[in-house]
This record gives structure tokens, sequence and C-alpha cells, in this order.
């Protein structure tokens, strides 16, 4: 999550701020298979899925800790016949609604009943800016033609539209072209992200890293950009950890902005925290959501500054990036407790140019799909 | 389309964004700009000009900086100058769309 929001009010230990969101994995079932998916390598069975009613009262207890906003991710949530049922019942309890999705489930009635529900936001990726390449890396024919006509129809409906486009060896010469097709569709924001290396994208690194050359091009030409952008599209725009000097405020800071619920209902301060070895997770049928942020083990572990080691702990910019990233730091560092390696102060960071520059070398690599 | 997107001007006529609702929370007691995947909190200043300059039953910007000139009993070309800056903030970051 990169986008920039208000503390509103300093936490303290016994009672931190309420959350901003809620992120919902509704599903890890998804027609797609993108070999830099953030969701873990063991993705849970669609048995396993929380039923109906206990996603609307998770809705309720979101509301009750203070969470304003709720993300229907996965996953594609459109595989989930009650999408519509839980978007409406988040409008009813006053939860603003975004959704995450690949857009291939998507079509016009479906959309037209979302919007009906109170859907406003729906967030699509692109894997390319052009067919071939986009459906190769989703690992799905005809997706590609499929997302620009829902895309199109989000904004014919009058909803807001964002495109999400994830950068790595095999796209990110085309940066240009993604950001003109957003513009084209109507997006009235774009997502340049680049591929975060946790989960499917961890074991993939190899066959998606892109090489200094292009990130120093796309770099050159998105920020040559910014300018014209601005007031036609939101850009947001995220330097790749892998080639930053600081790292990013990983979900605005450990347990200060979001709670992600997986779609057996573990509920985690990250959608990654399940990598991190030692923690203590509670599920929604333990707990309510505000007890669970309030105190849970997983999202007192990182919050604040208390835990942090040196160099962060002496650092002026320990309340900016909250010490990076937790799962990152697991695996760069070796361990979820040590400053993110991306950070230059970190005594890891040099091994972060040695794995990067690695294996952008290892051209001809071929990635593994998601799957079961 | 290289050039750079010109200001808000007192004859545009602005309207929030697709997906953009302004709401009052009671819990925080903030007033706030909701829009995708994000928020602006809005103070007392912000939350006026929002209300004066935009929206469809609005005439245009200039009508908003007339009635803010009146509420706030201020030189109108301060008033406009401060309100114009804001406008093209907020479209700058996709809350309000001309
Ligand atoms: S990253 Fe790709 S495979 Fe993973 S949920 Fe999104 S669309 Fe599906
Ligand atoms: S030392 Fe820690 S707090 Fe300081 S910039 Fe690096 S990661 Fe951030």
């Amino acid at each position: 999550m990169s986008c920039a929001l208000p503390a509103f009010a300093a936490s303290s230990a016994a009672e931190p701020a309420p959350p901003f969101a809620v992120l919902m994995e509704l599903t890890h079932r998804c027609p797609l298979r993108c070999p830099y998916c953030s969701n873990p390598v063991a993705l849970e069975s669609a048995s396993a899925e929380l039923d109906t009613a206990t996603w609307k009262r998770v809705l309720d207890e979101a509301a009750d800790a203070g969470a304003l906003q709720v993300h229907f991710s996965g996953g594609e949530p459109c595989v989930r016949k009650d999408l519509e049922e839980l978007v409406a019942h988040a409008t009813e309890i006053g939860l603003y609604s975004n959704l995450i999705t690949s857009a291939v489930l998507l079509d016009q009635p479906l959309l037209e009943r979302l919007q009906r529900a109170g859907l406003q936001h729906v967030q699509i990726s692109l894997q390319d800016a052009e067919a071939t390449g986009a459906d190769r890396v989703g690992g799905f024919k005809g997706g590609h033609v499929k997302k620009l006509e829902v895309a199109r129809a989000v904004v014919r409906q009058g909803m807001a539209l964002t495109i999400n486009a994830v950068l790595h060896r095999h796209n990110i010469d085309r940066v240009n072209d993604v950001i003109d097709l957003a513009m084209d569709l109507g997006a009235g924001r774009i997502e340049i992200a680049n591929v975060q290396y946790y989960g499917w994208a961890l074991a993939n690194r190899a066959a998606l890293m892109p090489s200094r050359e292009q990130l120093l091009a796309m770099d050159a030409a998105v920020r040559a950009r910014l300018p014209e952008l601005a007031g036609r599209i939101v850009v947001d725009y995220v330097v790749p950890d892998y080639y930053a000097r600081r790292p990013k405020s990983c979900m605005g800071g450990w347990a200060r902005r979001f709670i992600n619920i997986t779609p057996r209902g573990r509920v985690l301060p990250c959608h990654a925290a399940e990598t991190i070895p030692g923690m203590t997770f509670e599920t929604v049928h333990d707990r309510s959501l505000s007890d669970i942020w309030r105190d849970g083990p997983a999202f007192a572990r990182y919050r604040g500054t208390d835990w942090m080691p040196e160099p962060c702990q002496s650092c002026d910019h320990k309340e900016e990036d909250w010490g990076g990233c937790r799962c990152q730091a697991l695996a760069l560092a070796g361990s979820a407790d040590a400053a993110d390696p991306v950070c230059e102060l970190s005594p890891a960071h040099a091994e972060v140019a040695v794995l990067r520059d690695r294996d952008a070398a290892a051209l001809g690599t071929e990635w593994t799909y998601r799957g079961l | 389309m290289n050039a750079i997107a010109p200001n808000i001007a007192e004859t545009d006529r602005l309207r929030l964004a697709p997906g953009v609702m302004l709401r009052n929370d009671r819990r925080r007691g903030q007033w706030m700009l909701m829009g995708p995947e994000r928020l602006l909190v809005l103070d007392e200043m912000a939350l006026a000009v929002v209300r004066a300059c935009v929206g469809t039953e609005v005439a245009d910007v200039a009508a908003g900086i007339d009635r803010l000139t009146v509420e706030y009993d201020a030189p109108r070309t301060e008033v406009a100058a401060d309100v114009l800056e804001m406008l093209t903030d907020l479209r700058n970051k996709g809350y309000v769309v001309t």
C-alpha cells in the first residue's frame, strides 16, 4: 500500500489508533497464475474459506474497530458467489468498498450489481501493456483483452478505476505504454509497482529481477512524465526495494493502518506475516478484531518503535519508515527483528546488491507459475 | 499531451472525482474526503472550501470564492489565491475533477 494517509492520532502502547482499512482476502483461488503473486506459496483451499455469515461478522467487527474502508481482495475475490452480498453489507454499515481484482471474471451485469451494492472503486491489475506478454505472465489466455473491456465498463459506470501495473524484467521496458494505456482507459490512478519479493515472487526472483540499466531507464521515464501527469492521473510510484537506499514504510507501519485477513480467517498485520517464524496469529474465531488489533501478539510485536534494534533505534527516520518491511528483513537478513536490509545503514545492505545482481544476471531463468 | 495541466481557475466547475465522497467520521470527530484506498482529513478551512466550491450545484469556482469572501470577511484576492491553490492540490491528488 503506497497511499499517503494521515495518522489519526498518536498511538500509545495501551490504546493504538484505530486501523484505516481491513484487507479481506476472500479466497486464494484465482484463474490467473502470476509468478509474482503475493499469496503464500502454500495456498489455502476453497473448503477452508470463511462462509458468508462469518465474513459479515468480520466486516461488523472491522467497523467497530474503527476501520473506514474494506479492500475485497484475494486471490480473485470475484470467484466468491457472495461478493455482492458482502459489498452490500459493507455499505450498510458505512464502510467504503474497494475491489482488488484481476477482472477476468467480471462483466458489465456483475459490475452493475456491485455498484448498486455500493462498490466505489475497482483496482484492476495489468500484467503488461500488450496482450501477448500479459497473457503469458498471467498464464491466462485472453485475459488482457478482457481486463481492458472491464476497465472501460468501470469508467463508463462512473466508478473509480485504478490500474495496478507490476513491473519486472519482462515488462519494465514498456512502462510508458502502461501509463498511456491507463490514461486511455480513463483510470483516475495508476500504481506503478515493482515486484515485491515475498511468496511466489521470492521463489521466482531470478526469473523476474530487472537489471540496473532497465531500472534506471524506467525510473527516468516515470520521473520525466510526472509533471505532465499531475492533475490528469494520480501516480503511485515506488522505487523498487532492491535498488533503493532506504526502505518503504511497509503497510504504513506494522499494525498502524491495516488488518489483513486470510481466506480461512487468520488475522495478520500484513499479508506476508505468516512467513515469519515464531509468530502467533489469532483467527476471527478467537477474539474480536478490536481486541486483536489492540493487543494481539502478532500486532504488538513490531508496532511502534520499542522493538527496534540499531541502526533504527537511534535513527531520525524511524517514525517515517518504521524500520521497513519485517518480511523482507527475514528474507534478506535472516531475521524479522532486524532493520530492513534495503536500508543502506543496515549491516546486511551489501548482501542485497549481491543477491540482486546475481538474480538480475540470471537471464533465461524460467519462472514457476503459482499453483496448488 | 506534454503540457503541464493548468492550475484550477475561477471559471472551472468542479465535482468530486469518481469514488470520492465527503464523510464525517463521528468516532474520530473529523471530516474527510474518502476515496479509492485513501482518505484526506479536512481541517475547518478545507471543509469550507470543498463545500463552497465543489459540486454540481455550484455555478463555478468564482461563486465559491465570493461566498467564502463574505463568510470569512477577508480580501477577495487573498481568498482566491488560497482557494485556487488548495483546489489545484485536491485536483492533483485526485479528489476533485473538472
Ligand atoms: S497476482 Fe495474479 S495470480 Fe495472484 S491473485 Fe493477483 S491476479 Fe491472481
Ligand atoms: S536505520 Fe532503520 S529507521 Fe533508519 S532509515 Fe534505515 S530502516 Fe529506516
